[in-house]
């Protein structure tokens, strides 16, 4: 499979992200949206590190594994992000019992 | 056709479906769960590139845990049946006009680098696998490892911190 494929898909699959983050106005689903992105990213790493060590494999045998370590402690990131936002969501719920981030104008007056 | 490149192409097709149903549809449920599948049809990618620990890792921590979570938090506000008020017609377009652009940029900006073509070793190699991974991770990533242990004790605490009713 060629690189190209991988760089469309991951770069759809942001795109899409970006267009949810954008459209909606139901934190949650903006948030899930940030998870898609991530995701995006995390796959084209993977697939990037495929890719070198199709090639350079035989020279440098942890140049490969190294891009994986990164996407796992990316994934350690987005878990810790994902705890303390939903906790701010909860807390935006207590405050104005809706979800909606049109209404998250507390601080203009 | 081969068999990896059907399979490609199949998850390719879960994976953005899901991800615009996540968008697209009205129940924030409804949403959750197709981010499910989205989120299993790229730990089935992972699979196909033969990096079977983060496949794991993935349908643990966002399967498994993250979605559970957004679920929890979900049925807890009991949203799911409250839709979304006045939906900006404008905004709507707007956005989707601005989010197809930016995939329409990237997209023109690659097709104009040079070496798209080179192939991604599929279904062989065994960098992906727990022990590689395993050894790299407790030799030379061990300090950013226990570092997160630290990062995931202070979004805990911030977490409570956060959520905790103030009297």
């Amino acid at each position: 499979m060629e690189i190209s494929n991988y760089i469309i898909l991951a770069t759809a699959l942001f795109a899409i992200g970006v267009i949810g983050v954008l459209t909606r106005r139901n934190s949650i689903i903006i948030f899930m949206c940030v998870e898609l992105m991530l995701n995006a990213a995390n796959l084209l790493l993977v697939a990037f590190s495929q890719m070198h060590n199709l090639r350079l494999g035989k020279y440098y045998p942890t140049l490969a594994s190294d891009a994986q370590i990164f996407v796992f402690f990316s994934m350690v990131v987005a878990a810790a992000e994902v705890s303390v936002g939903l906790a701010i969501i909860v807390m935006l719920y207590r405050n104005t019992r809706s979800v909606d981030v049109n209404f998250l104008n507390r601080l203009k007056n | 056709m081969n068999i990896t490149q059907i399979l490609f192409w199949i998850l390719s097709v879960l994976t953005l479906g899901g991800a615009i149903m996540v968008i697209t549809s009205k129940n924030v449920i409804h949403s959750i769960l197709f981010l499910i599948i989205t989120f299993f049809a790229i730990s089935g990618h992972y699979v196909l590139l033969n990096a079977q620990f983060l496949a794991i890792v993935n349908i643990i921590v966002y399967a498994g845990a993250i979605m559970v979570l957004f679920l929890f938090v979900v049925m807890l506000m009991n949203l799911n049946s409250a839709a979304e008020p006045q939906r900006n017609k404008y905004l709507l377009y707007g956005g989707t006009i601005a989010g197809s652009s930016l995939l329409l940029v990237l997209v023109a900006a690659l097709k104009q680098s040079a070496d798209t073509s080179q192939l991604v070793q599929m279904k062989t190699g065994d960098i992906g696998l727990v022990s590689n991974l395993g050894k790299a991770l407790f030799t030379n990533y061990v300090f950013p490892f226990e570092i997160s242990s630290v990062l995931f004790l202070s979004a805990m605490v911030g977490a409570v911190i956060i959520s905790k009713q103030e009297r």
